[in-house]
C-alpha cells in the first residue's frame, strides 16, 4: 500500500490495467489529473475536440479488443464526449471515460463548467460513478475496467471532482470486483446447445447470421470452423463484417437494408436461422412479421436482454459466443446443403452486387473496390456514416475481424476519422484507411492536427459527391426529389485543407487516375493522406429494402 | 420465424433489491422512461440489510414487455435481485390517508368502512378526520368509492409494498 493523490491513483490504475494510450483534452477541473498524467509511462494523446478523443478510444478498442481510455474536463469537456459514449454504448465498445468535475462542495451550485454528467450519461453508459470519497477510488477504477470489458462490453464513466483528485489515498488495487449486482457471464446451458445442434442437423436450408458479438468475443475462428463443418452459408451484419473473410465461398455478404439480394433471399427462404452475437436490429429485419417467415431461430448471445427482445426464439442460448461455438462444433457435422447452396449460387448469378461502371467519371463503388484491391484485405477500414459506409461494407472485402470500424448502432457521422487515428496508434505498421464522405469528414476534421503531430499515415478516402448522399437518396426515393438541406455547396478544398494542417493529399476526378492515386498514397508513411475522390453525384446504394418493409420489396439496381 | 404473439397488458408486482446508495432510484426510473416501460406505482424503502433497499414496483405491459423489464433491470449493476412476485404469490399493502370533513354523516360512513377494512382514525379535530387505511389496492379503491361524495377533502396514497409469501429458495 502506498500513499498518493487521487489523480496519481488514476494513473497508477491505468498502468496496472496495461493502458497504452489515453486520449483527452485538459481543462480546469482535470488539471490535477493531467499533472499526474505528465509523469505517466503510457502515452497521452491530446486531441482537438473531446468527441474525437472518444472515437479514437473506440477505434483503439475496436481494433485491439482492449478498453479505450479517455480523460476530459468537466462541463463542456464532458458533454462533448456524450455522442462518442452513446456510440460506444450502442456498439458494445469497452471504454473507461474519466471526466473532471467541479469541486465536490460546489456540485449542485451551477458552478463554472459544471454539468450533471452522471445524470446526462446514465442511459448511455453500462455504469457510471461520481467519486465522493477518495478512498473509494481504487475500487471504482477496478470496477470500471472490469465492467467495461466483461459480458457485453460498454462504456463506463467516472466523474471525478477536482478537490478529491488532490486528496491522499492509501492505494491498494483490488484484484477482483465484488459487487452483488455484477452478474458475470454464465456458462451456456448444455441442454440448449444440444437442442440447437439437433435443429441444425435436421435443417435443410440453414443460414448463419452473425453480428458484432462474434468480433467482440474473438470467435471468428470458431465461426469459420462451424460454417465449414456444417456447410451452412453465412451472412454478417454491418458490425459482424470480417468475422468470415469477404471472399469465403460460404459467405454471402451483408444482409439487411443494403445487404445483397442473395443473402436476404437466403434468409427469407431459410428453414433455420442461426443468429450468433446479433440482435435482430430493424436495419437487418425490416418488417419483423415478414422476416425469415419459414425459419426456426437459434439465438446465441451473451446478453440475456438481447434474446427475445424483437422476435420469438425457438432455442435461446445465453453465453459467450466463442464458448458456445466451441461446444456446438463438437456436436454438429456436415448438413446436406448441396441443393440449398446451388440455389443461393443461382440467386447470386441472377442478382450479384454490381454497379454501372461506364464513362471516365468515378463511380463511388469503383473507388472503394480499387481501395480494397490496392490497399489489400488486411487493411483496417474505418467508415463514417452514409452511402460511403454501405458501399465500404459491400465492396471492401476484409480478411479478418477487428478490421472494420464503423458506427453501426448510433450511426455517428464524424466517427470514422478519429476511429482510424485510434487504430493507427494501436497498429502503427498496418494500413489504416478511413472511408468517409464529404459531409461526414467535416464533423471531426480538426483531428487532422492530432494525426499530423503524431506522424500517423492514416489514409482518408473522401467519397465526395457534394451531397449528404444517403439523405439525398432517401429524398430522391421517398420525398419526390426534394433535396431539402442535403447539398454540400460550400465544401472546402479538402486537399488544401489537409496541406494547411501539414498533411498531404490529392484530388482525383477521373477513373483512370484512381489506381495511381491510391498507389501514391501508399508511399506516404509519415503523415495523413487525403484522397478526395470526386465521384458521380447522384449514385444510389443498392440493393435497398425500404425501412420497415420486407425482402419481397427489395429494390435492386435498375 | 415468429414475432411475439400479442398478449394482454397485465400488471406485475416486481420486488427489486438494490444497493442502498445515491442515484440508484434514478437508474431504475430512468430505465423505465428510456425504454418506454410503464410503472403504475413504485415504493422504496430500507430492508433488514442496511446496505440494500427494496423497490416494489407495479409494472404494466404484455408478456414480452414484462420479460424485457426484468432482464433490463437485471443488467443494472446496482440491482442485486429481481423477483416477479406475481409468479410467486405475495402479500401487498398500500397506505392511504383520507382527510374528510368532520360531520355526522362522515362519522357514520367511517364506522362502516372501519368494520370492513384495515382502516382506523389517525387524527381528528373539530373540523377534520383523517382516516388511515392499510389495504390492497383493490380495497383502497372500494374505500374510496364508499367515501366519495361525502366530504373527502384530499387523499394521499403510497404505492404498494409487497413481499413474497414463500420462504426464500436459498
Amino acid at each position: 500500500m502506498s500513499k498518493m493523490t487521487g489523480a496519481q491513483a488514476v494513473v497508477e490504475a491505468f498502468t496496472r490495467e496495461g493502458v497504452e494510450y489515453v486520449f483527452g483534452l485538459p481543462g480546469g477541473a482535470c488539471l490535477p489529473l493531467f499533472d499526474a498524467l505528465y509523469d505517466a509511462k503510457f502515452k497521452v494523446i491530446l486531441v482537438r475536440h473531446e468527441q474525437g478523443a472518444v472515437h479514437m478510444a473506440e477505434g483503439y478498442a475496436r481494433s485491439t479488443g482492449r478498453p479505450g481510455v479517455v480523460v476530459v474536463t468537466s462541463g463542456p469537456g464532458a458533454t462533448n464526449t456524450v455522442t462518442g459514449i452513446a456510440d460506444a454504448y450502442m456498439d458494445s465498445i469497452p471504454l473507461v471515460v474519466i471526466t473532471g468535475q467541479v469541486k465536490s462542495f460546489l456540485i449542485g451550485n451551477d458552478a463554472f463548467q459544471e454539468a450533471d454528467v452522471t445524470g446526462i450519461t446514465r442511459p448511455i453508459t453500462k455504469h457510471n460513478y461520481l467519486v465522493k470519497n477518495v478512498n473509494d477510488l481504487p475500487r471504482i477504477l477496478k470496477e470500471a475496467f472490469t465492467i467495461a470489458t466483461s459480458g457485453r462490453p460498454g462504456p463506463v464513466l467516472i466523474d471525478f471532482p477536482s478537490d478529491i483528485s488532490l486528496q491522499t489515498v492509501d492505494f491498494e488495487y483490488p484484484s477482483e470486483v465484488s459487487v452483488r449486482g455484477f452478474k458475470p457471464v454464465v456458462e451456456a446451458h448444455s441442454g440448449q446447445i444440444k437442442k440447437a445442434a439437433e435443429l441444425i442437423m435436421a435443417s435443410k436450408r440453414p443460414v448463419v447470421y452473425t453480428g458484432g458479438g462474434v468480433v467482440i468475443s474473438g470467435a471468428a475462428k470458431e465461426l469459420i470452423a462451424f460454417v465449414e463443418k456444417t456447410q451452412a452459408p453465412c451472412t454478417n451484419t454491418l458490425m459482424g463484417l470480417g468475422s468470415v473473410p469477404g471472399t469465403h465461398p460460404l459467405f454471402m455478404g451483408m444482409l439487411g437494408m443494403h445487404g445483397t439480394v442473395f443473402a436476404n433471399r437466403a434468409v427469407h427462404e431459410s428453414d433455420l436461422l442461426i443468429a450468433v452475437g446479433a440482435r435482430f436490429d430493424d436495419r437487418v429485419t425490416g418488417d419483423l412479421k415478414k422476416f425469415a417467415p419459414t425459419a426456426k431461430v437459434i439465438h446465441i448471445d451473451v446478453d440475456p436482454s438481447a434474446i427475445s427482445k424483437n422476435i420469438k426464439v425457438d432455442v435461446p442460448i445465453v453465453g459467450d459466443v466463442k464458448q458456445v461455438l466451441i461446444e456446438l462444433n463438437k456436436l454438429v457435422g456436415k448438413i446436406d446443403t448441396g441443393t440449398w447452396l446451388a440455389d443461393i449460387e443461382k440467386w447470386k448469378k441472377e442478382s450479384p452486387l454490381r454497379y454501372k461502371d461506364d464513362g471516365d467519371l468515378i463511380r463511388p463503388q469503383y473507388a472503394i473496390q480499387r481501395l480494397c484491391d490496392i490497399l489489400g484485405s488486411d487493411a483496417i477500414v474505418s467508415t463514417d456514416v452514409g452511402q460511403h459506409q454501405m458501399w465500404a461494407a459491400q465492396y471492401f472485402k476484409l480478411n479478418g475481424p477487428n478490421q472494420f470500424l464503423t458506427s453501426g448502432g448510433l450511426g455517428t457521422m464524424g466517427y470514422g476519422f478519429p476511429a482510424a487515428i485510434g487504430a493507427q496508434f494501436a497498429f502503427p505498421k498496418k494500413t489504416v484507411v478511413c472511408i468517409s464522405g464529404d459531409g461526414s469528414i467535416q464533423m471531426n476534421i480538426q483531428e487532422m492536427a492530432t494525426a499530423v503531430l503524431h506522424k500517423l499515415p492514416v489514409k482518408i478516402a473522401i467519397i465526395n459527391n457534394n451531397y449528404l448522399g444517403m439523405v439525398r437518396q432517401w429524398q430522391e426515393t421517398f420525398y419526390n426529389h426534394r433535396y431539402s438541406s442535403s447539398t454540400m455547396s460550400g465544401n472546402p478544398d479538402f486537399v488544401a485543407l489537409a496541406k494547411a494542417y501539414g498533411a498531404t493529399g490529392r484530388c482525383v476526378t477521373r477513373k483512370n487516375e484512381v489506381d495511381e492515386a491510391i498507389e501514391w498514397s501508399k508511399t506516404i508513411t509519415d503523415r495523413p493522406c487525403v484522397l478526395d475522390f470526386v465521384v458521380t453525384e447522384e449514385e444510389n446504394v443498392y440493393p435497398m429494402i425500404p425501412a420497415g418493409r420486407s425482402f419481397e420489396e427489395i429494390i435492386d439496381m435498375a | 420465424m415468429a414475432i411475439h404473439d400479442a398478449t394482454p397488458v397485465e400488471s406485475r408486482m416486481l420486488s427489486v433489491l438494490v444497493e442502498n446508495h445515491a442515484g440508484v432510484l434514478s437508474r431504475v426510473v430512468g430505465l423505465f422512461s428510456a425504454r418506454g416501460f410503464n410503472i403504475r406505482s413504485l415504493a422504496v424503502g430500507e430492508t433488514e440489510d442496511p446496505t440494500a433497499s427494496r423497490i416494489t414496483l407495479v409494472a404494466e405491459g404484455d408478456q414480452k414487455t414484462i420479460e424485457q423489464i426484468k432482464k433490463q433491470l437485471n443488467k443494472l449493476l446496482d440491482v442485486i435481485k429481481v423477483q416477479d412476485l406475481s409468479e410467486e404469490g405475495f402479500v401487498d399493502r398500500e397506505l392511504m390517508l383520507v382527510k374528510l370533513r368532520n360531520t355526522p354523516q362522515v362519522k357514520e360512513a367511517l364506522k362502516s368502512v372501519m368494520s370492513q377494512f384495515r382502516a382506523q382514525v389517525a387524527d381528528e379535530n373539530h373540523s377534520l378526520i383523517t382516516l388511515e387505511c392499510t389495504e390492497t389496492r383493490e380495497n383502497a379503491k372500494k374505500i374510496f368509492a364508499l367515501l366519495k361524495g361525502i366530504g373527502i377533502v384530499e387523499i394521499a396514497q403510497t404505492g404498494a409494498v409487497a413481499l413474497s409469501n414463500k420462504l426464500p429458495k436459498n
